[in-house]
This record gives structure tokens, C-alpha cells and sequence, in this order.
């Protein structure tokens, strides 16, 4: 085959100069007498179009193009999502990575959120409502975290949206959430600096995770600090973050080493924390990267008591990813362990299991994925409605006794109050507590309340 | 086996596009917003689809790092989009990264016409000099398709690293005006979708004028027997760096009009696994053939939408199964189909003979026939 469309397209190129019509087939490409060709086309084209559009205008309203006719003359912006209420149900959307990459994170985040759901319809729903659950997959890719974002809001008309996990997709579906005015409710700590009127943030800022583990660890430890990241936004902006922390507290960086998503070989790393001789490594690598990192550590001879590190993105699912072993003696810091005792973490961990297994873990992102739900739900009921703007007007100062603890709304950035707590990993792969914030801290994401940060914001 | 493809001739390909193209055209009569914005979005892919056709179906350079081109149109057109809403300020992650002031070669993307045209220039220039070095040292084939997933890994890379001029990993986006329309108004993205419907059907336009030109054979020379073409006095290099280049600049328009519409680019989205996806779309629809890529790119993006709205859990599984359908029995993709029927029956028969080990006469005559053609070809 290869042959014979060989001797035909050479064929063609060494005739030379032959016009189209007269040259022979080559390969797939047969020309024929233009016009009728394109006479073909047009006449297809025009009938198509004229005749699908006139079936269209005629049998629906609501089509894209008869919305921008009418939207000719009226304000821009006019498009605004409508909450799907009925009598007896409202819906919400689930959006979370269920495949690539995040899925390993992001299913457990979604499963916390449908048991939430589940316990609010068997107490009796949200303003006598019984809530349906819309589930869509991100697909660990941003333009689709986008493109499901604008269907849950546009197609499924949700009251809000429980998703996200990297920052990345949740700027990526901001912009979505503020054109039609949608409400979504992340559940993840993030690098802060951001404050949406349609985003509530139930995840640490980085005042309530980042700047009060540093300040402990140094001073436990010593102020010598090697700043370890995967080579992203969350990681790149912590640091930012911790530099200029260091540099007024008088806390001194020895090192700082990015490595690409997914990076498994350690060694260099490793060899650059040891000539540096950190007090402790402050590791914000994402994912697969810290079962690398961690098991190269440990084969080097380097335990917890030689180098300590302090890890803000491994909780008790990643610790069971790595292997406890690994872990053991390090330091993490977030606002929820499995471990924290509350009368309601009792009844969250036990109900978890109960449902998806016992081997099954809970941790941070998990907890804060299960009060999103619980939050919204208790705004709704202030609010007296699943109107957007009245859910807002009225979440400030919503709370809800969270497995963490009392979790307040804080109105006027749309974070949370939270505990903040240093654990430190134990031989079963949990997480024991090692200090705790004596209340749960104030939200600023922009870090206005430090004199240091003033250049970041 | 030997399987001589019935000629389809380039008419009913054309018939094909213009009821596709006629479909995409009532499509916003048809559609909700939502839908429409998803096909716009397709298109755009469909529009990388027919430049990756040019070279890959036709001259046969596999490049399995058009996301770069794609991504560098993209990131042009954000770049201005991103100004446009900062209006006269700076953009937001540079705040954090303690920017007071735009970089220098960041402030001429404020001027829309400066970033279009850098929209077509950047992946022009970029592939030119990829091009004349890989094309003029004759490095083809597979070590091309490697070479050029390599740039895709590094500009993702590039990208992700240089936080305070591209945004890292949260890419661009959050943009409000484009040329001062309000890029949420239904007018404005209505109005995006028939540029971007246009821009399809030029490209599709062009490319099927250069493959019926003599040029045109030529690339398709170069794609079955490369040595012939030079042994006959042509330099192919020139003829392989300009349907790369063209197909760049077709991929970085692409990536102008899909940023302008989804709102978003990240380095994600132009890094190896969406590369290689584009080369995916081609081969689901059929190589050498336009619309087949056109086809591919379309049917691959919406049955993955429709799969994965219907099945969050399962569509994954769904895809695989369908790309190991089409690899297996359709090796021409999507435009394979008509000859289906006839493949079934010639199995059919084949079966019956019993064993069907050996050829039988009637397989082998059309190849024989076909060599016969060629060498007609020559001799004429």
C-alpha cells in the first residue's frame, strides 16, 4: 500500500508542472472538476444552516442565540443562574476531580460531602427541602472543572456547589461563579491573597496553618529553615509567604528547592538538606512526590530526630499512602485531625467508617469538605432561602460544631475561624496533637494583620 | 492483507464538511448558552486538529508537542485579555510576587493588535526555528515525535516555573473585556462563536486548496517516500518547515479564540497529555482527510462531555473502550466507516474459503492494478 501511493504522489511531483485536474490520484486526494464541487458545498452549507436555524428559532426560547437577541439592547451581565427549588427538593452541585491525578484526594473529599448530605435529608433537609445531589467530575483538568462549573450552574441550576481542590481549578471556575452568580464552597487550605463574593473558603488561610507552624517550629526547633516545594502556586506562594515572615522575625532560609509535579528522585535534594543543616525542612511537595521524598529520607539514615520537617499538604490519607514508618516523629500542620477529640469527630469518624469502611481514614480536607455542606445548610436556614445573595447576606456569623471544633463564618471575607493544630505522626499512621491554638483563629487571608506582609497583598 | 481503499473522493468529503460546517452554524439557534460555549470550545480543537492533519496526515511529521503552539497562541491572547481587566493596574499574581511595576515585555500585550499579531507570530517564529533545526538535519519520524513532546514537557515546565510572569500552575485567567465588549455578555460570546465557526472553515478552506495543489503532493510525496522527492531536486526541509509553521499558526490562532472563550489557560493545558490528545482526535477521525480531523475532534470531545456528565464514576473506562474499538477496527478512523461493510463482507468470505491464511486471487488483484496505475502514472 505504502508502495503504490509512493509511485503515485512522486509520480505526480516529477510530471511537474501537470495542472490539478490532469493529474493522476495520489494518495487519498483525488480532485475533480472544481466547480460543481464547490457548488456542492455551498448549496449544502446553505441548506443545512437555513433549515436548522429556522427549526430553531421557531422551537426554542431559550437557544444561545435568541438569549444574545435579546440581550442586545439589555444590560450585560443580565445571565444570573436561578436555584432549581421545588416544594419537596433543591439541588447542589458535587464537582471534584473523580478521575487523573487528584482523584486519589478529591473521591474522599466528595464522599464526606455526600454523607453530609445524607445525615441533613434524614434530619429533615434544608428549609423542609430534601437535597439532590448533582455529581460532576473535574477530571484533575481546569477548563473542564470550568466547563462542569457553568453546566451545574446553567443547565442544573444548583443552589451552590461543593468542589475544588487545587487552586488551580478553583480559579479557573472563579471567573464562572461570578458571571452567573453561583455559590461554591471550597474545602481545601490554601496559599490565600484571594477573597470572591461567590467562593466561601472552609479550608485554612494562610494565617490559620503556614505562619503559625513556622513561628512554633522555630521556636522548638531553631530558626534555620530549608524550604521544600513542589513546583507550583500553592508552594511558591507559601514561600513567599515564609521569607518575609523569616526575614522579620530574624528566622533564616538555608535553602529552597522546588521539584516538578510527580518528581520522585530525592537524592540531590536530599544531599542539598544535608550540606544546608536545616533546624527543620518546611515541605509543602504535593502528592506522589512525598512518598519519594519521605522513603529516600528515611533510607539516607535521616530520621525525624536528626531533621525534623514539617509538612502542610500530608494528612492521615497521604501518611497511609506512604507508609507510617516513613512518617513517624514528623510534624504536620492543619486545623483537624482524625485524632481531635470532640463529641462530634466521634460521631463523623464513626459515621465515615461505618459507611465507606473501616480502613478508611478522615482528615482536614475531608472534615472541611463534610462541614462545607453543613455550613451552607444552616446559612440557608438563617437565611430563610437558597437565594444566593441572602445566603451570603446572612452566612456571616453562621457556625456549626464542627469535628474541629466551632467553626464560625466570617462574613467579611468568607473564610472560616478555625483552630489551628501542630500533630505530629505516630507508628499507626495517625495524627497526635502536639499544641493547639487556645480558640479558633480569625481568617485573613491577605495577611493584613502582619506589619511583614505588607509588600504581598 | 491488502486492502485496496476504494477512492473517496474528495467531493463527498466536501459535502461532509458543509453539513458539518452548516450544523455548527444553526447550532446557537439550537442550543442553550452552555451548549454553545462547549462547541465553540470544540472547534477550537478541531481547528489544531486540521493544521496537525497538514502535517501529520499529509506530510507525515508526527508532532506530539502542538500544545506549545497552542499554548503560546493561548497565553498571547491572555496576556492581553488579562491587561484589558486589569485595567491600567498590574495583574494580580504579580501583586503577590512583589511586582510594583509590569515587566517590560508584558506592557506592548495591552495593545489588542499587537497581541493578536503576536497570537500568529510567536508559534510562527518558534516552530520556523524548531523546524530548521530538526528539518535541515533530516531528524524525522520518531525521533521527531520525541523531540517535539519534549518541548511540550518544557514549556510546561517553563511555565509553571516563571510564577511571576505567567501565573505558574493557576495559569491566566479571570478576564472581563474583550476590545472592550464584556467577554460574559450572550452578544459577545455568541459573536466569538461565529468568529471562531469562520476561522474553521478558513483554515479547513485553505488547507483544502494547498492539498490540491501541487504543493500538495508534494507533502504527500514527502510523507511516502522522502528521498524520492529529494532525489528528484527538491529541498524537503523547506516544504516540511512551512506546513509546520502554517500548521503552528493555525494551532496558536486556535489557542487565541478557545482562551477567549473558556476563560482559562493554564500550563495543563498545553503540556504533553493534551498534546498528544490532539494527535488522538486526528486519528479517531481519519488521517489525509481534513474532515475526518474536523470529525475527531468533535465526536471525541463531545462523547467524552456526554460520557462523563452521564457516568462521573465510569466514563473513563467508557473512552478507553472506545479508543481500543477504533484502533483495532478502524485503523482509518471515523472516515473508515463506509468501508466497514465491505471489510465484513471480504471477512465474511474469507471465512468461508476456510482457514483464510492465503491470499486469495481476488485480494491480490487490486494491489497488482494499483501498482499498474502507478507506474501508468509515471509513464504518462
Amino acid at each position: 500500500m505504502a508502495i503504490r501511493a509512493t509511485n503515485a504522489a512522486t509520480a505526480a511531483v516529477e510530471r511537474g508542472g501537470g495542472s490539478d485536474a490532469a493529474a493522476p490520484e495520489a494518495g487519498n486526494a483525488r480532485p475533480r472538476a472544481a466547480a460543481p464541487t464547490r457548488r456542492a458545498f455551498v448549496k449544502a452549507a446553505v441548506a443545512g444552516t437555513l433549515g436548522a436555524a429556522a427549526l430553531g428559532l421557531s422551537g426554542c426560547a431559550q437557544s444561545a442565540l435568541a438569549e444574545a437577541l435579546a440581550g442586545a439592547g439589555a444590560d450585560e451581565g443580565a445571565a444570573q443562574a436561578s436555584a432549581d427549588v421545588t416544594d419537596t427538593t433543591v439541588k447542589v452541585g458535587i464537582m471534584h476531580s473523580l478521575s487523573g491525578t487528584m482523584a486519589m484526594s478529591e473521591t474522599s473529599v466528595r464522599d464526606a460531602e455526600l454523607l453530609a448530605i445524607d445525615e441533613i435529608n434524614a434530619a429533615g433537609g434544608v428549609l423542609g427541602r430534601q437535597i439532590e445531589s448533582v455529581v460532576e467530575d473535574g477530571a484533575s483538568d481546569n477548563a473542564t472543572f470550568a466547563e462542569k462549573a457553568q453546566k451545574l450552574l446553567m443547565s442544573d441550576h444548583v443552589a451552590a456547589v461543593f468542589g475544588c481542590w487545587t487552586s488551580a481549578s478553583r480559579k479557573a471556575v472563579l471567573p464562572v461563579f461570578e458571571q452567573y452568580n453561583g455559590l461554591l464552597w471550597y474545602p481545601v487550605q490554601y496559599e490565600g491573597m484571594e477573597s470572591s463574593q461567590n467562593i466561601f473558603y472552609v479550608g485554612a488561610a494562610p494565617n490559620q496553618q503556614i505562619v503559625p507552624a513556622v513561628d512554633y517550629l522555630a521556636e522548638h526547633y531553631g530558626p534555620r529553615i530549608f524550604l521544600l516545594g513542589s513546583d507550583y502556586v500553592f508552594p511558591r506562594t507559601a514561600n513567599t509567604v515564609i521569607k518575609a515572615q523569616a526575614a522579620a522575625q530574624g528566622y533564616e532560609i538555608v535553602g529552597e528547592e522546588y521539584t516538578p509535579m510527580g518528581h520522585t528522585d530525592y537524592a540531590t535534594v536530599i544531599n542539598k538538606i544535608r550540606a544546608a543543616s536545616p533546624d527543620f525542612v518546611f515541605n509543602t511537595l504535593n502528592g506522589d512526590s512525598n512518598v519519594s521524598f519521605f522513603k529516600q529520607l528515611r533510607d539516607s539514615g535521616i530520621t525525624a530526630d536528626d531533621c525534623m520537617t514539617c509538612s502542610v499538604s500530608v494528612a492521615e490519607e497521604e501518611v497511609a499512602g506512604i507508609g507510617a514508618s516513613y512518617l513517624e516523629g514528623h510534624m504536620t500542620s492543619w486545623n483537624y485531625y482524625e485524632t481531635t477529640s470532640t463529641a462530634e469527630n466521634d460521631a463523623f469518624v464513626a459515621a465515615y467508617k461505618e459507611r465507606y469502611g473501616a480502613d478508611r481514614v478522615t482528615d482536614d480536607p475531608i472534615e472541611a469538605g463534610y462541614c462545607a455542606v453543613h455550613l451552607w445548610a444552616a446559612a440557608c436556614e438563617k437565611a430563610g432561602s437558597f437565594d444566593v445573595d441572602a445566603v451570603r447576606a446572612a452566612a456571616g456569623g453562621v457556625t456549626f460544631r464542627a469535628p474541629e471544633g466551632l467553626m464560625t463564618i466570617d462574613g467579611d471575607n468568607q473564610h472560616m475561624y478555625k483552630t489551628i493544630r501542630i500533630g505530629r505522626v505516630n507508628a499507626d499512621g495517625l495524627i497526635d496533637e502536639v499544641w493547639a491554638s487556645d480558640e479558633p483563629l480569625k481568617p485573613d487571608p491577605y495577611l493584613d494583620g502582619y506589619a511583614w506582609a505588607a509588600d504581598l497583598s | 492483507m491488502t486492502l485496496i481503499q476504494p477512492a473517496r473522493t474528495q467531493r463527498n468529503r466536501l459535502v461532509l464538511a458543509a453539513v458539518i460546517f452548516a450544523a455548527l452554524a444553526a447550532a446557537p439557534a439550537l442550543l442553550p448558552m452552555f451548549r454553545t460555549t462547549l462547541i465553540a470550545r470544540f472547534m477550537c480543537y478541531a481547528i489544531v486538529a486540521v493544521g496537525l492533519d497538514m502535517i501529520w496526515g499529509y506530510t507525515g511529521i508526527m508532532s506530539l508537542g502542538h500544545g506549545v503552539y497552542f499554548g503560546l497562541g493561548a497565553y498571547c491572547m491572555a496576556m492581553y485579555l488579562k491587561l484589558a481587566a486589569a485595567d491600567g493596574g498590574i495583574p494580580d499574581f504579580m501583586q503577590w510576587s512583589g511586582f510594583d511595576a509590569l515587566p517590560a515585555w508584558w506592557a506592548p500585550f495591552a495593545n489588542p493588535a499587537f497581541a493578536f499579531a503576536m497570537v500568529v507570530l510567536v508559534p510562527v517564529a518558534v516552530s520556523v526555528v524548531i523546524g530548521l533545526l530538526t528539518f535541515l538535519h533530516n531528524i524525522k519520524g520518531v525521533y521527531f515525535s520525541i523531540l517535539s513532546q519534549a518541548l511540550a514537557l518544557i514549556m510546561s515546565v517553563l511555565l509553571v516555573g516563571s510564577q511571576q510572569y505567567t501565573g505558574g500552575s493557576n495559569g491566566l485567567t479571570d478576564f472581563d473585556t474583550i476590545l472592550g465588549a464584556s467577554l460574559s455578555s450572550p452578544v459577545t460570546e455568541v459573536a466569538l462563536y461565529y468568529v471562531t465557526l469562520a476561522v474553521l472553515v478558513g483554515v479547513f478552506a485553505l488547507c483544502f486548496f494547498l492539498v490540491n495543489r501541487r504543493i500538495g503532493k508534494i507533502f504527500m510525496a514527502i510523507r511516502d517516500s522522502e528521498n524520492r522527492v529529494r532525489f528528484t531536486g527538491y529541498n524537503t526541509a523547506v516544504f516540511k518547515v512551512f506546513i509546520y509553521a502554517l500548521s503552528a499558526a493555525v494551532a496558536g490562532v486556535a489557542g487565541a479564540l478557545y482562551v477567549s472563550q473558556v476563560g482559562i489557560i493554564t500550563p495543563s493545558d498545553v503540556g504533553v497529555s493534551p498534546s498528544v490528545q490532539m494527535i488522538v482526535w486526528v486519528a479517531i477521525g481519519g488521517r489525509g482527510t481534513l474532515v475526518g480531523a474536523i470529525l475527531g475532534a468533535l465526536i471525541a470531545n463531545g462523547v467524552e462531555t456526554a460520557a462523563s456528565e452521564s457516568f462521573p464514576d465510569l466514563w473513563n473506562y467508557l473512552l478507553g473502550l472506545v479508543c481500543i474499538v477504533v484502533v483495532l477496527f478502524l485503523p482509518g478512523g471515523l472516515m473508515d466507516l463506509p468501508r466497514v461493510p465491505a471489510r465484513i463482507r471480504a471477512w465474511l468470505n474469507r471465512s468461508r474459503l476456510g482457514g483464510g491464511a492465503r491470499l486469495s486471487p481476488g485480494d491480490r488483484a487490486p494491489a497488482s492494478s494499483a501498482t499498474l496505475s502507478g507506474k501508468e502514472a509515471r509513464d504518462a
